[in-house]
């Protein structure tokens, strides 16, 4: 499908408004397993005839990573120029693919001034899916699905991505750890941008030996970082050839006629 | 003679109060010390949370069996001590049974019932000392996690001691005294035997009258300044949960568990920083960034502290500390609590006033530990009085990072890659759209 992605300021040059600003994330725009995910989120949006825009070169670290190493200077630094942005371009409705970004512009940036209705790729997809707005083609398998802590125990968010699965007619097998009890990926609190701590194993390495155990070849993911943790599990136990990593986007873009 | 024993329990009740009295001053004390936050608004909410989480117990239930055993021991706590009233007019005016007359066919019946309830707290002592002792629940294991090394093991079990001994001495009270009235003693009215205790009675039957006054005295004595006693233990223990359980559901934050407070005083900074207006944010009273030490923390943290009950729920669902990293959120809970403490003895060594000892909560803390934390908030949901060691950790690091500048290499360049190029990686910001060409 050939994308055809506006930014604010394509929309505002021609006097026009969006319905919804998709917030990028940096994962999204810069990792090149997660740029497939903007791509085939991308694609459905446009498929469901969404009206949507992002901000390219203007959008910035939402500042999630240094507020939770503790770096709050940094953090309000990123949040206020980011809030000044978004209220330039009077956004009202920002969707995201990223839980960190997603519960930072969420619960965050409202004390500092940037009040805006923040939903995650999952609702918005679990939505489309409910509402009909994107017709897909049944193929039956079993996939596991691991919870994001931002998305979960952060926000709630548990029955949307399993919406999802159940609507593209798949069989969700539950790991050991779900749901308010969901395993960590290790990636959190800026884990993934150094060595972990001395350990005795790695995090990820743990969470990855549940979604061994429950015997599935694909595990859904909903969070840049968890597919970097999760990949990088598989890779070390040495899975990463019988069990596949996918974001719930892909697993709807590969399921859309 | 009964005047002296009336005059030495009026003492008794006296001076265990003003311990008791000075020990929750000295709590309150260090609390004060803290910094201010916000958290009286949406009052119906908050009582909500009190009924569920603290009279209800709801998240206890979530592991059922040990959920209803601590209920055994919560509901008889709760009720039995109803009795203590009838205990303590007793006491004073030299009387016995002061109720019974008043209450007629009913007193018997709510005899049998708090006999009942003991019998629950008995059973329920017996159940945590197995899974303690015998079937060696991992969480509550010295062993495997050093924070419960000396005091706080020793503090599990006397407790479970002690509630045993008291239930014991309540049946043994009312078992002699159920003999004493069958032989007619003065003093001694009719109100009949009891359903745990009237089994006690075939042991009792053999002694005289006196011995059996004796025991029965002893018995009521060791009672009431058994519970006078551990009430004031309670303050030094971490059963001090049974009190703050209640304040500390009513103040839980109501936002989300992955939700961090703005710091104002760095906001008024940004906001200078950046040119905009910074009248809305009061210039900075605390200049210290995050927290080195306990009164760097909001009163809510030092709350949560003190009401923690080192069940190790937390640390168990910890990703860090399942790992087989330093962090364990209990110990954080501890160490803040522990440092409340010594900061209490030097509260009350300088008339009320806080001197600086050189020390503070960060040489309990290690940098390792803190940067262990994932912020999964795994800690926070697992807690069954919704308590935040994540804030704890979270305040912590900001004193790390913002005044120590004690931060791993890594995090440094992430630092400057979103300083410099918008992104924790150093990737051109001009290349954000590139995701979209293939």
């Amino acid at each position: 499908m050939v994308l055809n992605i506006r930014t604010m300021a394509d929309y505002l040059a021609k006097g026009e408004m969006p319905e919804y600003l998709f917030w990028v994330g940096c994962a999204g725009s810069f990792d090149d397993r997660q740029k497939k995910v903007t791509r085939a989120f991308c694609e459905i949006l446009q498929k469901a005839e969404i009206s949507y825009a992002v901000l390219g070169t203007e959008e910035s670290c939402t500042g999630d990573p240094a507020r939770r190493t503790g770096n709050e200077f940094l953090f309000q630094m990123q949040a206020m120029t980011n809030i000044e942005v978004l209220n330039m371009y009077q956004v009202k409705k920002i969707v995201t693919a990223c839980p960190h970004c997603f519960n930072t512009l969420k619960n965050e940036y409202p004390s500092l001034g940037g009040t805006y209705e923040v939903i995650h790729h999952t609702e918005l997809l679990a939505q489309l899916l409910k509402e009909g707005k994107i017709e897909i083609s049944e193929e039956r398998e079993e996939i596991a699905f691991h919870d994001s802590c931002y998305l979960g125990r952060g926000n709630g968010i548990y029955e949307a991505p399993r919406e999802i699965i159940s609507q593209l007619q798949k069989d969700l097998k539950e790991l050991k750890s779900c749901r308010t009890k969901g395993l960590c990926c290790g990636a959190g609190g800026a884990q993934v941008f150094k060595e972990p701590e001395p350990g005795a194993v790695d995090i990820q390495v743990k969470r990855t030996e549940e979604i061994i155990e429950s015997g599935v070849k694909k595990v859904a993911i909903a969070c840049p970082f968890c597919m970097v943790m999760i990949q990088d599990g598989l890779n070390k136990t040495g899975h990463d050839k019988d069990i596949q990593v996918v974001d719930l986007a892909e697993l709807v873009q590969k399921a859309m006629k | 003679m009964t005047y002296f024993f009336q005059f030495l329990f009026i003492a008794l009740l006296a001076s265990m109060s003003y311990l008791i009295a000075m020990r929750f001053k000295g709590i309150l004390a260090t609390i004060r010390l803290s910094q201010p936050i916000q958290l009286s608004d949406q009052p119906i909410e908050r009582w909500k949370r009190v009924f569920l989480l603290a009279f209800g117990q709801k998240k206890m239930f979530q592991k059922p069996f040990v959920g209803l055993m601590h209920f055994l021991i919560y509901i008889g706590f709760i009720l039995i001590n109803a009795e203590i009233l009838e205990i303590i007019l007793d006491g004073i005016l030299g009387t016995h049974r002061l109720f019974a007359p008043f209450l007629g066919s009913l007193y018997p019946l709510l005899l049998n019932f708090f006999e009942l309830l003991a019998a629950g707290v008995f059973l329920a002592c017996l159940v945590f000392f197995a899974r303690r002792g015998i079937f060696k629940v991992q969480r509550l294991q010295s062993e495997n996690h050093s924070e419960l090394k000396g005091f706080p093991i020793r503090d599990a079990y006397t407790i479970l001691i002690v509630e045993c001994v008291l239930m014991a001495a309540l049946w043994t009270m009312n078992a002699t005294d159920a003999v004493l009235q069958s032989r007619g003693v003065e003093h001694f009215q009719a109100v009949g035997s009891f359903i745990i205790s009237e089994n006690l009675i075939p042991f009792l039957d053999s002694y005289s009258t006196d011995a059996l006054f004796l025991i029965e005295r002893i018995a009521w004595w060791f009672h009431i300044a058994g519970i006078l006693g551990f009430a004031l233990y309670v303050t030094y223990s971490k059963h001090l949960h049974i009190f703050f359980a209640f304040p500390a559901a009513y103040y839980s934050s109501l936002k989300s568990s992955a939700y961090i407070p703005s710091l104002d005083s760095v906001t008024h900074e940004v906001k200078l920083m950046l040119g905009q207006p910074a009248s809305g944010e009061a210039a900075p009273t605390n200049l210290r960034f995050g927290a080195k030490d306990v009164m760097d923390l909001n009163w809510k943290n030092l709350l949560d502290a003190y009401s923690c009950t080192e069940c190790g729920r937390c640390t168990d669902q910890c990703p860090a500390n399942q790992t087989g990293r330093s962090l364990s959120p209990r110990k954080i809970m501890m160490d803040t609590r522990d440092r409340l403490e010594e900061v209490s003895v030097i509260l009350s060594k300088n008339k009320g006033q806080f001197v600086d000892d050189g020390q503070s909560l960060l040489d309990k803390i290690s940098g390792e530990e803190l940067r262990a934390c994932t912020t999964c908030q795994a800690c926070v949901e697992a807690c069954p009085m919704e308590l935040s060691p994540l804030n704890i950790i979270l305040e912590l690091r900001r004193y790390q990072i913002m005044e120590m500048s004690d931060a791993p290499a890594a995090w440094n360049s992430m630092f400057s890659n979103i300083e410099t190029n918008q992104a924790p990686w150093k990737f051109n910001p001009s290349d954000r759209m590139n995701w979209t060409k293939s």
